[in-house]
Protein backbone atom coordinates (compact mmCIF):
# COMPACT_ATOMS: atom_id res chain seq x y z
CA UNK A 1 0.00 0.00 0.00
CA UNK A 2 1.35 3.39 -0.93
CA UNK A 3 -0.18 6.56 0.44
CA UNK A 4 0.36 10.18 -0.53
CA UNK A 5 -0.30 12.34 2.48
CA UNK A 6 -0.88 16.11 2.34
CA UNK A 7 1.74 16.64 -0.36
CA UNK A 8 2.26 20.21 -1.54
CA UNK A 9 4.76 21.45 -4.07
CA UNK A 10 5.53 24.75 -5.77
CA UNK A 11 7.96 25.69 -8.50
CA UNK A 12 9.95 28.86 -8.98
CA UNK A 13 9.06 30.75 -12.15
CA UNK A 14 9.88 34.14 -13.64
CA UNK A 15 6.77 35.62 -12.06
CA UNK A 16 7.36 34.09 -8.64
CA UNK A 17 6.61 30.66 -7.18
CA UNK A 18 3.79 28.70 -8.78
CA UNK A 19 1.80 26.39 -6.53
CA UNK A 20 1.70 23.09 -8.39
CA UNK A 21 0.20 20.75 -5.79
CA UNK A 22 -1.88 21.64 -2.76
CA UNK A 23 -2.33 19.08 0.01
CA UNK A 24 -2.75 16.07 -2.23
CA UNK A 25 -3.86 12.98 -0.32
CA UNK A 26 -4.82 9.56 -1.65
CA UNK A 27 -4.04 5.89 -1.18
CA UNK A 28 -3.29 3.02 -3.55
CA UNK A 29 -4.19 -0.29 -1.87
CA UNK A 30 -1.93 -3.25 -2.52
CA UNK A 31 -2.75 -4.77 -5.89
CA UNK A 32 -4.87 -1.83 -6.93
CA UNK A 33 -4.63 -0.27 -10.39
CA UNK A 34 -5.06 3.45 -9.74
CA UNK A 35 -5.32 5.98 -12.55
CA UNK A 36 -4.51 9.59 -11.73
CA UNK A 37 -6.29 11.94 -14.13
CA UNK A 38 -6.42 15.68 -14.44
CA UNK A 39 -6.29 18.60 -16.86
CA UNK A 40 -2.94 19.62 -18.31
CA UNK A 41 -0.65 21.36 -15.86
CA UNK A 42 -2.43 20.04 -12.76
CA UNK A 43 0.76 18.46 -11.43
CA UNK A 44 -0.25 14.82 -11.85
CA UNK A 45 3.17 13.91 -13.26
CA UNK A 46 4.78 15.68 -10.34
CA UNK A 47 2.80 13.44 -7.98
CA UNK A 48 4.27 10.35 -9.59
CA UNK A 49 7.78 11.85 -9.55
CA UNK A 50 7.44 12.65 -5.86
CA UNK A 51 6.20 9.11 -5.23
CA UNK A 52 9.26 7.78 -7.09
CA UNK A 53 11.52 9.94 -4.96
CA UNK A 54 12.82 11.89 -7.97
CA UNK A 55 11.57 15.15 -6.46
CA UNK A 56 11.08 16.08 -2.82
CA UNK A 57 7.67 17.44 -1.73
CA UNK A 58 7.63 20.89 -0.08
CA UNK A 59 5.29 19.51 2.55
CA UNK A 60 3.65 16.19 3.32
CA UNK A 61 5.02 12.73 2.74
CA UNK A 62 4.69 9.49 0.83
CA UNK A 63 4.12 6.38 2.95
CA UNK A 64 4.86 2.88 1.76
CA UNK A 65 3.16 0.37 4.07
CA UNK A 66 3.09 3.09 6.69
CA UNK A 67 6.79 3.95 6.43
CA UNK A 68 7.82 7.30 4.97
CA UNK A 69 9.81 6.80 1.75
CA UNK A 70 13.00 8.70 1.05
CA UNK A 71 14.50 10.17 -2.07
CA UNK A 72 15.44 7.64 -4.71
CA UNK A 73 18.54 5.66 -3.72
CA UNK A 74 20.37 2.43 -4.40
CA UNK A 75 19.35 -0.92 -3.01
CA UNK A 76 16.30 -3.15 -3.42
CA UNK A 77 13.51 -1.42 -5.27
CA UNK A 78 10.30 -0.51 -3.54
CA UNK A 79 9.15 1.54 -6.51
CA UNK A 80 9.87 1.40 -10.23
CA UNK A 81 8.99 4.08 -12.77
CA UNK A 82 7.99 4.26 -16.41
CA UNK A 83 8.13 7.56 -18.28
CA UNK A 84 6.45 8.92 -21.39
CA UNK A 85 9.69 8.13 -23.19
CA UNK A 86 10.89 4.55 -22.77
CA UNK A 87 14.28 5.93 -21.63
CA UNK A 88 16.06 2.71 -22.60
CA UNK A 89 19.85 2.80 -22.54
CA UNK A 90 20.80 2.94 -26.22
CA UNK A 91 24.19 1.26 -25.73
CA UNK A 92 22.64 -1.86 -24.17
CA UNK A 93 20.62 -4.44 -26.04
CA UNK A 94 17.07 -5.28 -24.94
CA UNK A 95 18.16 -8.13 -22.67
CA UNK A 96 20.79 -5.99 -20.89
CA UNK A 97 18.36 -3.12 -20.50
CA UNK A 98 15.96 -5.43 -18.68
CA UNK A 99 18.84 -6.78 -16.59
CA UNK A 100 20.09 -3.31 -15.64
CA UNK A 101 18.25 -2.92 -12.34
CA UNK A 102 19.20 -6.46 -11.27
CA UNK A 103 22.83 -5.76 -12.10
CA UNK A 104 22.64 -2.68 -9.89
CA UNK A 105 21.58 -4.98 -7.04
CA UNK A 106 24.66 -7.13 -7.65
CA UNK A 107 22.77 -10.18 -8.89
CA UNK A 108 25.00 -12.74 -10.68
CA UNK A 109 24.72 -12.76 -14.50
CA UNK A 110 23.08 -16.18 -14.89
CA UNK A 111 20.35 -15.37 -12.40
CA UNK A 112 19.53 -11.97 -13.86
CA UNK A 113 19.50 -13.36 -17.40
CA UNK A 114 16.89 -15.85 -16.28
CA UNK A 115 14.69 -13.16 -14.73
CA UNK A 116 15.08 -10.87 -17.74
CA UNK A 117 14.08 -13.70 -20.07
CA UNK A 118 11.00 -14.35 -17.96
CA UNK A 119 9.81 -10.74 -18.12
CA UNK A 120 10.65 -10.38 -21.82
CA UNK A 121 8.42 -13.40 -22.36
CA UNK A 122 5.70 -11.71 -20.32
CA UNK A 123 5.73 -8.66 -22.63
CA UNK A 124 6.06 -10.94 -25.68
CA UNK A 125 9.48 -9.71 -26.76
CA UNK A 126 11.70 -12.78 -26.24
CA UNK A 127 12.55 -12.79 -29.94
CA UNK A 128 14.07 -9.33 -29.65
CA UNK A 129 16.31 -9.95 -26.65
CA UNK A 130 19.46 -9.25 -28.67
CA UNK A 131 18.11 -6.21 -30.55
CA UNK A 132 19.30 -2.68 -29.84
CA UNK A 133 16.59 -0.24 -28.64
CA UNK A 134 16.78 1.90 -31.79
CA UNK A 135 15.76 -1.12 -33.85
CA UNK A 136 12.38 -1.32 -32.07
CA UNK A 137 9.14 0.58 -32.58
CA UNK A 138 7.83 2.99 -29.92
CA UNK A 139 5.37 0.44 -28.54
CA UNK A 140 8.02 -2.26 -28.35
CA UNK A 141 10.36 0.10 -26.51
CA UNK A 142 7.69 0.80 -23.92
CA UNK A 143 7.18 -2.94 -23.48
CA UNK A 144 10.92 -3.29 -22.84
CA UNK A 145 10.66 -0.44 -20.33
CA UNK A 146 7.76 -2.29 -18.67
CA UNK A 147 9.80 -5.50 -18.45
CA UNK A 148 12.77 -3.51 -17.10
CA UNK A 149 10.61 -1.95 -14.39
CA UNK A 150 8.99 -5.26 -13.43
CA UNK A 151 12.32 -7.12 -13.34
CA UNK A 152 13.43 -5.35 -10.15
CA UNK A 153 10.26 -6.65 -8.47
CA UNK A 154 9.02 -3.34 -7.06
CA UNK A 155 6.13 -3.15 -4.64
CA UNK A 156 4.69 -0.26 -6.63
CA UNK A 157 4.88 0.44 -10.35
CA UNK A 158 4.61 4.14 -11.22
CA UNK A 159 3.65 4.92 -14.81
CA UNK A 160 3.85 8.55 -15.92
CA UNK A 161 1.81 8.84 -19.13
CA UNK A 162 3.71 5.92 -20.62
CA UNK A 163 1.55 5.56 -23.72
CA UNK A 164 0.86 9.23 -24.46
CA UNK A 165 3.38 9.37 -27.30
CA UNK A 166 2.13 6.21 -29.03
CA UNK A 167 -0.34 6.07 -31.90
CA UNK A 168 -3.92 5.03 -31.11
CA UNK A 169 -3.64 1.44 -32.35
CA UNK A 170 -0.41 0.78 -30.50
CA UNK A 171 -1.89 2.33 -27.37
CA UNK A 172 -4.83 -0.12 -27.46
CA UNK A 173 -2.42 -3.03 -27.73
CA UNK A 174 -0.48 -1.63 -24.79
CA UNK A 175 -3.71 -1.38 -22.78
CA UNK A 176 -4.35 -5.07 -23.33
CA UNK A 177 -0.73 -5.85 -22.50
CA UNK A 178 -0.61 -3.85 -19.28
CA UNK A 179 -3.92 -5.31 -18.05
CA UNK A 180 -2.56 -8.77 -18.72
CA UNK A 181 0.66 -7.98 -16.84
CA UNK A 182 -1.25 -6.46 -13.93
CA UNK A 183 -3.47 -9.54 -13.64
CA UNK A 184 -0.44 -11.85 -13.88
CA UNK A 185 1.72 -10.01 -11.31
CA UNK A 186 -0.83 -8.37 -9.02
CA UNK A 187 1.37 -5.26 -8.77
CA UNK A 188 0.14 -2.04 -7.23
CA UNK A 189 0.09 0.41 -10.13
CA UNK A 190 -0.24 4.17 -10.20
CA UNK A 191 -0.93 5.22 -13.77
CA UNK A 192 -0.85 8.94 -14.64
CA UNK A 193 -2.79 9.95 -17.74
CA UNK A 194 -4.78 12.78 -19.28
CA UNK A 195 -6.68 10.30 -21.42
CA UNK A 196 -10.08 9.58 -19.90
CA UNK A 197 -10.76 6.51 -22.01
CA UNK A 198 -7.38 5.12 -20.97
CA UNK A 199 -8.22 5.70 -17.31
CA UNK A 200 -11.63 4.04 -17.71
CA UNK A 201 -10.05 1.07 -19.50
CA UNK A 202 -7.25 0.46 -17.03
CA UNK A 203 -8.17 1.63 -13.55
CA UNK A 204 -9.84 -0.17 -10.71
CA UNK A 205 -9.91 3.28 -9.20
CA UNK A 206 -9.71 6.65 -10.95
CA UNK A 207 -8.56 9.71 -9.02
CA UNK A 208 -9.50 13.05 -10.53
CA UNK A 209 -7.39 16.15 -9.91
CA UNK A 210 -8.36 19.79 -10.17
CA UNK A 211 -6.57 22.33 -12.33
CA UNK A 212 -3.55 24.09 -10.84
CA UNK A 213 -2.92 24.09 -7.98
CA UNK A 214 -3.62 20.39 -8.20
CA UNK A 215 -5.78 18.91 -5.46
CA UNK A 216 -7.78 15.71 -5.35
CA UNK A 217 -11.28 16.40 -6.65
CA UNK A 218 -12.84 12.98 -6.57
CA UNK A 219 -12.22 9.26 -6.49
CA UNK A 220 -14.28 6.86 -8.58
CA UNK A 221 -14.20 3.10 -8.53
CA UNK A 222 -14.48 1.38 -11.90
CA UNK A 223 -16.04 -2.00 -11.46
CA UNK A 224 -16.01 -3.50 -14.93
CA UNK A 225 -14.92 -7.04 -15.86
CA UNK A 226 -11.52 -7.54 -17.50
CA UNK A 227 -10.02 -7.56 -19.99
CA UNK A 228 -11.73 -4.30 -20.87
CA UNK A 229 -12.12 -3.12 -24.43
CA UNK A 230 -11.59 0.66 -24.66
CA UNK A 231 -14.24 0.81 -27.37
CA UNK A 232 -16.93 -1.01 -25.45
CA UNK A 233 -20.01 1.06 -24.48
CA UNK A 234 -19.43 0.39 -20.78
CA UNK A 235 -15.94 1.88 -20.85
CA UNK A 236 -17.17 4.78 -22.97
CA UNK A 237 -19.86 5.51 -20.39
CA UNK A 238 -17.28 5.64 -17.62
CA UNK A 239 -15.07 7.94 -19.71
CA UNK A 240 -18.01 10.26 -20.29
CA UNK A 241 -18.79 10.25 -16.58
CA UNK A 242 -15.15 11.21 -15.88
CA UNK A 243 -15.43 14.01 -18.39
CA UNK A 244 -18.55 15.39 -16.69
CA UNK A 245 -16.70 15.44 -13.37
CA UNK A 246 -13.77 17.27 -14.91
CA UNK A 247 -15.70 19.72 -17.10
CA UNK A 248 -15.29 22.68 -14.74
CA UNK A 249 -11.57 22.04 -14.37
CA UNK A 250 -11.02 21.84 -18.10
CA UNK A 251 -12.89 25.12 -18.56
CA UNK A 252 -10.71 26.71 -15.91
CA UNK A 253 -7.58 25.68 -17.75
CA UNK A 254 -8.98 26.93 -21.04
CA UNK A 255 -9.86 30.31 -19.52
CA UNK A 256 -6.22 30.67 -18.54
CA UNK A 257 -4.90 29.61 -21.90
CA UNK A 258 -7.24 31.27 -24.40
CA UNK A 259 -8.19 34.86 -25.21
CA UNK A 260 -11.20 36.27 -23.40
CA UNK A 261 -13.48 36.01 -26.43
CA UNK A 262 -13.04 32.28 -26.35
CA UNK A 263 -16.26 31.68 -24.40
CA UNK A 264 -18.13 32.29 -27.69
CA UNK A 265 -16.59 29.13 -29.03
CA UNK A 266 -16.64 27.21 -25.80
CA UNK A 267 -20.00 25.50 -26.06
CA UNK A 268 -19.29 24.07 -29.49
CA UNK A 269 -15.76 23.03 -28.66
CA UNK A 270 -16.74 21.33 -25.43
CA UNK A 271 -19.63 19.56 -27.14
CA UNK A 272 -17.30 18.13 -29.74
CA UNK A 273 -14.78 17.24 -27.05
CA UNK A 274 -17.43 15.30 -25.19
CA UNK A 275 -18.01 13.33 -28.36
CA UNK A 276 -14.39 12.26 -28.32
CA UNK A 277 -14.64 11.20 -24.71
CA UNK A 278 -11.36 9.38 -24.64
CA UNK A 279 -9.45 12.10 -26.42
CA UNK A 280 -6.86 14.00 -24.46
CA UNK A 281 -8.10 16.80 -22.30
CA UNK B 1 26.44 1.46 -56.70
CA UNK B 2 26.09 4.80 -54.96
CA UNK B 3 29.46 4.36 -53.24
CA UNK B 4 31.03 3.56 -56.62
CA UNK B 5 29.62 6.71 -58.12
CA UNK B 6 30.88 8.80 -55.23
CA UNK B 7 34.34 7.27 -55.62
CA UNK B 8 34.31 7.90 -59.37
CA UNK B 9 33.29 11.53 -58.81
CA UNK B 10 36.10 11.95 -56.30
CA UNK B 11 38.68 10.44 -58.68
CA UNK B 12 37.48 12.64 -61.52
CA UNK B 13 37.77 15.72 -59.30
CA UNK B 14 41.32 14.82 -58.26
CA UNK B 15 42.22 14.28 -61.93
CA UNK B 16 40.76 17.66 -62.80
CA UNK B 17 42.76 19.39 -60.07
CA UNK B 18 45.97 17.68 -61.24
CA UNK B 19 45.38 18.76 -64.83
CA UNK B 20 44.64 22.35 -63.77
CA UNK B 21 47.71 22.32 -61.55
CA UNK B 22 49.90 21.01 -64.40
CA UNK B 23 48.60 23.70 -66.79
CA UNK B 24 49.11 26.42 -64.20
CA UNK B 25 52.64 25.20 -63.41
CA UNK B 26 53.42 25.19 -67.14
CA UNK B 27 52.14 28.76 -67.49
CA UNK B 28 54.06 30.11 -64.50
CA UNK B 29 57.30 28.65 -65.90
CA UNK B 30 58.95 27.31 -62.78
CA UNK B 31 57.77 29.34 -59.76
CA UNK B 32 55.09 26.68 -59.21
CA UNK B 33 56.45 23.12 -59.44
CA UNK B 34 54.48 20.73 -61.60
CA UNK B 35 52.74 17.63 -60.21
CA UNK B 36 55.54 15.56 -61.76
CA UNK B 37 58.25 17.52 -59.93
CA UNK B 38 56.39 17.24 -56.63
CA UNK B 39 55.92 13.51 -57.20
CA UNK B 40 59.63 13.17 -57.90
CA UNK B 41 60.51 15.14 -54.75
CA UNK B 42 58.13 12.91 -52.77
CA UNK B 43 59.61 9.64 -54.04
CA UNK B 44 63.13 11.02 -53.52
CA UNK B 45 62.22 11.91 -49.93
CA UNK B 46 60.74 8.47 -49.34
CA UNK B 47 63.69 6.70 -50.98
CA UNK B 48 66.41 8.50 -48.98
CA UNK B 49 64.49 8.00 -45.75
CA UNK B 50 63.84 11.69 -44.99
CA UNK B 51 60.06 11.40 -45.18
CA UNK B 52 59.65 8.12 -43.25
CA UNK B 53 62.00 9.37 -40.52
CA UNK B 54 60.16 12.70 -40.28
CA UNK B 55 56.75 11.00 -40.21
CA UNK B 56 58.02 8.68 -37.51
CA UNK B 57 59.40 11.54 -35.40
CA UNK B 58 56.20 13.60 -35.75
CA UNK B 59 53.94 10.65 -34.95
CA UNK B 60 56.01 9.83 -31.89
CA UNK B 61 55.51 13.40 -30.64
CA UNK B 62 51.79 13.13 -31.38
CA UNK B 63 51.66 9.84 -29.50
CA UNK B 64 53.18 11.45 -26.42
CA UNK B 65 51.72 14.96 -26.69
CA UNK B 66 48.24 14.06 -27.88
CA UNK B 67 48.11 11.12 -25.51
CA UNK B 68 48.84 13.43 -22.59
CA UNK B 69 46.35 16.00 -23.87
CA UNK B 70 43.64 13.34 -24.21
CA UNK B 71 44.14 12.03 -20.68
CA UNK B 72 44.43 15.49 -19.10
CA UNK B 73 41.63 16.95 -21.23
CA UNK B 74 39.23 14.13 -20.32
CA UNK B 75 40.06 14.52 -16.65
CA UNK B 76 39.72 18.29 -16.75
CA UNK B 77 36.44 18.02 -18.66
CA UNK B 78 35.03 15.48 -16.20
CA UNK B 79 36.06 17.75 -13.31
CA UNK B 80 34.48 20.80 -14.97
CA UNK B 81 31.23 18.89 -15.46
CA UNK B 82 31.26 17.63 -11.88
CA UNK B 83 32.14 20.68 -9.83
CA UNK B 84 30.22 23.82 -10.53
CA UNK B 85 32.67 26.09 -8.69
CA UNK B 86 35.49 24.82 -10.91
CA UNK B 87 33.38 25.40 -13.99
CA UNK B 88 32.47 28.90 -12.87
CA UNK B 89 36.06 29.84 -12.07
CA UNK B 90 38.12 27.87 -14.56
CA UNK B 91 35.56 26.98 -17.24
CA UNK B 92 35.43 30.40 -18.84
CA UNK B 93 39.22 30.59 -18.71
CA UNK B 94 39.52 27.24 -20.47
CA UNK B 95 37.22 28.47 -23.19
CA UNK B 96 39.22 31.66 -23.74
CA UNK B 97 42.51 29.74 -23.69
CA UNK B 98 41.06 27.56 -26.43
CA UNK B 99 40.76 30.58 -28.73
CA UNK B 100 44.47 31.34 -28.30
CA UNK B 101 46.59 29.48 -30.88
CA UNK B 102 48.83 27.29 -28.77
CA UNK B 103 51.89 28.20 -30.88
CA UNK B 104 51.81 31.58 -29.12
CA UNK B 105 53.20 29.79 -26.08
CA UNK B 106 56.27 28.51 -27.94
CA UNK B 107 58.57 31.48 -27.23
CA UNK B 108 57.78 31.04 -23.55
CA UNK B 109 58.25 27.26 -23.52
CA UNK B 110 61.54 27.71 -25.41
CA UNK B 111 62.67 30.07 -22.66
CA UNK B 112 61.54 27.66 -19.96
CA UNK B 113 62.57 24.31 -21.40
CA UNK B 114 65.26 25.43 -23.85
CA UNK B 115 65.28 24.19 -27.43
CA UNK B 116 64.14 20.73 -26.42
CA UNK B 117 61.48 18.14 -27.14
CA UNK B 118 59.64 19.33 -24.08
CA UNK B 119 59.06 22.79 -25.51
CA UNK B 120 57.27 21.38 -28.57
CA UNK B 121 55.40 18.74 -26.62
CA UNK B 122 53.91 21.38 -24.32
CA UNK B 123 52.64 23.21 -27.41
CA UNK B 124 50.98 20.00 -28.65
CA UNK B 125 49.37 19.37 -25.28
CA UNK B 126 48.12 22.95 -25.00
CA UNK B 127 46.83 22.78 -28.57
CA UNK B 128 44.45 19.93 -27.82
CA UNK B 129 43.88 20.09 -24.06
CA UNK B 130 41.23 22.80 -23.85
CA UNK B 131 39.22 21.68 -26.85
CA UNK B 132 39.09 18.13 -25.44
CA UNK B 133 38.21 19.46 -21.98
CA UNK B 134 35.36 21.68 -23.17
CA UNK B 135 34.02 18.94 -25.47
CA UNK B 136 34.12 16.47 -22.57
CA UNK B 137 32.32 18.89 -20.28
CA UNK B 138 29.64 19.54 -22.90
CA UNK B 139 29.28 15.82 -23.61
CA UNK B 140 28.55 15.11 -19.96
CA UNK B 141 26.23 18.06 -19.59
CA UNK B 142 24.08 17.02 -22.52
CA UNK B 143 23.36 13.54 -21.21
CA UNK B 144 19.53 13.33 -21.24
CA UNK B 145 18.26 13.80 -17.63
CA UNK B 146 15.64 11.14 -18.30
CA UNK B 147 18.33 8.45 -18.73
CA UNK B 148 19.85 9.49 -15.40
CA UNK B 149 16.45 9.35 -13.71
CA UNK B 150 15.76 5.95 -15.27
CA UNK B 151 19.07 4.74 -13.85
CA UNK B 152 18.23 6.15 -10.43
CA UNK B 153 14.77 4.61 -10.28
CA UNK B 154 16.34 1.27 -11.25
CA UNK B 155 18.56 1.51 -8.19
CA UNK B 156 21.91 2.70 -9.55
CA UNK B 157 24.14 4.06 -6.78
CA UNK B 158 25.97 7.32 -7.62
CA UNK B 159 29.14 5.52 -8.69
CA UNK B 160 27.34 2.96 -10.86
CA UNK B 161 25.19 5.73 -12.27
CA UNK B 162 28.33 7.56 -13.38
CA UNK B 163 30.08 4.59 -14.94
CA UNK B 164 27.10 2.66 -16.30
CA UNK B 165 24.79 5.47 -17.41
CA UNK B 166 26.39 8.91 -17.65
CA UNK B 167 29.71 7.97 -19.25
CA UNK B 168 28.25 5.55 -21.81
CA UNK B 169 25.55 8.09 -22.69
CA UNK B 170 28.26 10.72 -23.26
CA UNK B 171 30.60 8.43 -25.20
CA UNK B 172 29.65 9.42 -28.77
CA UNK B 173 30.22 13.10 -27.97
CA UNK B 174 33.45 12.26 -26.08
CA UNK B 175 34.86 10.56 -29.17
CA UNK B 176 33.87 13.58 -31.27
CA UNK B 177 35.84 15.79 -28.86
CA UNK B 178 38.89 13.52 -29.09
CA UNK B 179 38.74 13.67 -32.88
CA UNK B 180 38.67 17.47 -32.92
CA UNK B 181 41.48 17.47 -30.33
CA UNK B 182 43.61 15.34 -32.62
CA UNK B 183 43.45 17.85 -35.47
CA UNK B 184 44.24 20.72 -33.08
CA UNK B 185 47.25 18.79 -31.77
CA UNK B 186 48.44 17.99 -35.30
CA UNK B 187 48.28 21.66 -36.31
CA UNK B 188 50.08 22.72 -33.15
CA UNK B 189 52.80 20.15 -33.76
CA UNK B 190 53.42 21.28 -37.34
CA UNK B 191 53.66 24.91 -36.23
CA UNK B 192 55.98 23.95 -33.40
CA UNK B 193 58.25 21.86 -35.61
CA UNK B 194 58.38 24.63 -38.19
CA UNK B 195 59.73 27.11 -35.67
CA UNK B 196 61.75 24.92 -33.36
CA UNK B 197 63.18 22.27 -35.63
CA UNK B 198 64.35 19.00 -34.14
CA UNK B 199 63.25 16.16 -36.37
CA UNK B 200 59.80 15.89 -37.93
CA UNK B 201 57.73 16.98 -40.88
CA UNK B 202 57.75 20.62 -39.85
CA UNK B 203 61.53 20.59 -40.12
CA UNK B 204 61.41 19.08 -43.63
CA UNK B 205 59.12 21.96 -44.61
CA UNK B 206 61.60 24.44 -43.25
CA UNK B 207 64.48 22.74 -45.06
CA UNK B 208 62.53 23.12 -48.28
CA UNK B 209 62.29 26.85 -47.64
CA UNK B 210 65.99 27.14 -46.84
CA UNK B 211 67.05 25.33 -50.00
CA UNK B 212 64.43 27.10 -52.11
CA UNK B 213 62.90 23.76 -53.11
CA UNK B 214 59.19 24.45 -53.53
CA UNK B 215 58.60 20.93 -54.86
CA UNK B 216 59.86 19.54 -51.57
CA UNK B 217 57.60 21.89 -49.61
CA UNK B 218 54.52 20.83 -51.57
CA UNK B 219 55.49 17.16 -51.29
CA UNK B 220 55.78 17.56 -47.52
CA UNK B 221 52.39 19.28 -47.33
CA UNK B 222 50.90 16.31 -49.16
CA UNK B 223 52.47 13.99 -46.58
CA UNK B 224 51.13 16.09 -43.68
CA UNK B 225 47.66 15.97 -45.24
CA UNK B 226 47.93 12.23 -45.79
CA UNK B 227 48.89 11.60 -42.16
CA UNK B 228 45.91 13.65 -40.98
CA UNK B 229 43.53 11.77 -43.27
CA UNK B 230 45.05 8.43 -42.31
CA UNK B 231 44.63 9.14 -38.57
CA UNK B 232 40.93 9.78 -39.15
CA UNK B 233 40.54 6.75 -41.39
CA UNK B 234 42.42 4.35 -39.11
CA UNK B 235 41.58 5.67 -35.66
CA UNK B 236 38.52 7.88 -35.41
CA UNK B 237 36.20 6.91 -38.27
CA UNK B 238 35.95 3.21 -37.34
CA UNK B 239 35.58 4.03 -33.65
CA UNK B 240 32.98 6.71 -34.20
CA UNK B 241 30.92 4.76 -36.69
CA UNK B 242 30.96 1.64 -34.50
CA UNK B 243 29.72 3.64 -31.52
CA UNK B 244 27.16 5.58 -33.52
CA UNK B 245 25.82 2.38 -35.07
CA UNK B 246 25.41 0.70 -31.70
CA UNK B 247 23.84 3.79 -30.09
CA UNK B 248 21.47 4.05 -33.06
CA UNK B 249 22.68 7.53 -33.96
CA UNK B 250 23.36 6.88 -37.64
CA UNK B 251 21.12 8.77 -40.01
CA UNK B 252 19.86 7.27 -43.27
CA UNK B 253 22.87 5.89 -45.12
Amino acid sequence: MIAVHNVSKSYPSLTGPVQSLHEVTFTCQTGEFVCLVGPSGCGKSTVSRIMAGLEPPDAGQVLLDGQPVSAVRAGPRTRAMMFQDAALFPWLNVQRNVEFGLKMQGMPPAERAEIATMFLKMVHLSRFAQAQPHELSGGMRQRVALARALAVNPAVLLMDEPFAALDAQTREIMHAEVQEVWQATGKTILFVTHNLSEAATLGTKVILMTARPGTIKEELCVDLPRPRDPRSPAVARIAEQLFEHLRDEIERVERDQFDEDWHLERKRALASMAKFRGAGI
Amino acid sequence: MNANRAAATRLALIGLVLVAWALLAHGRGGSLPSPGQVGAALSRGIADGTVPRAVGASLLRMFVGYGAAAVLGLMLGLALAKWLWLEQSFGALALSLQTLPSICWLPLTLLWFGASEGAVLVIVVLGALFSIATATRDALRSVPPLLIQAGQTLGAAPRALYFEVILPAALPALIGGLRVGWSFAWRALMAGELIYSGAGLGRVLDQGRKSGDSAQILATILVILAVGIAANAVLFNPLESAVRRRWGLTGPQ
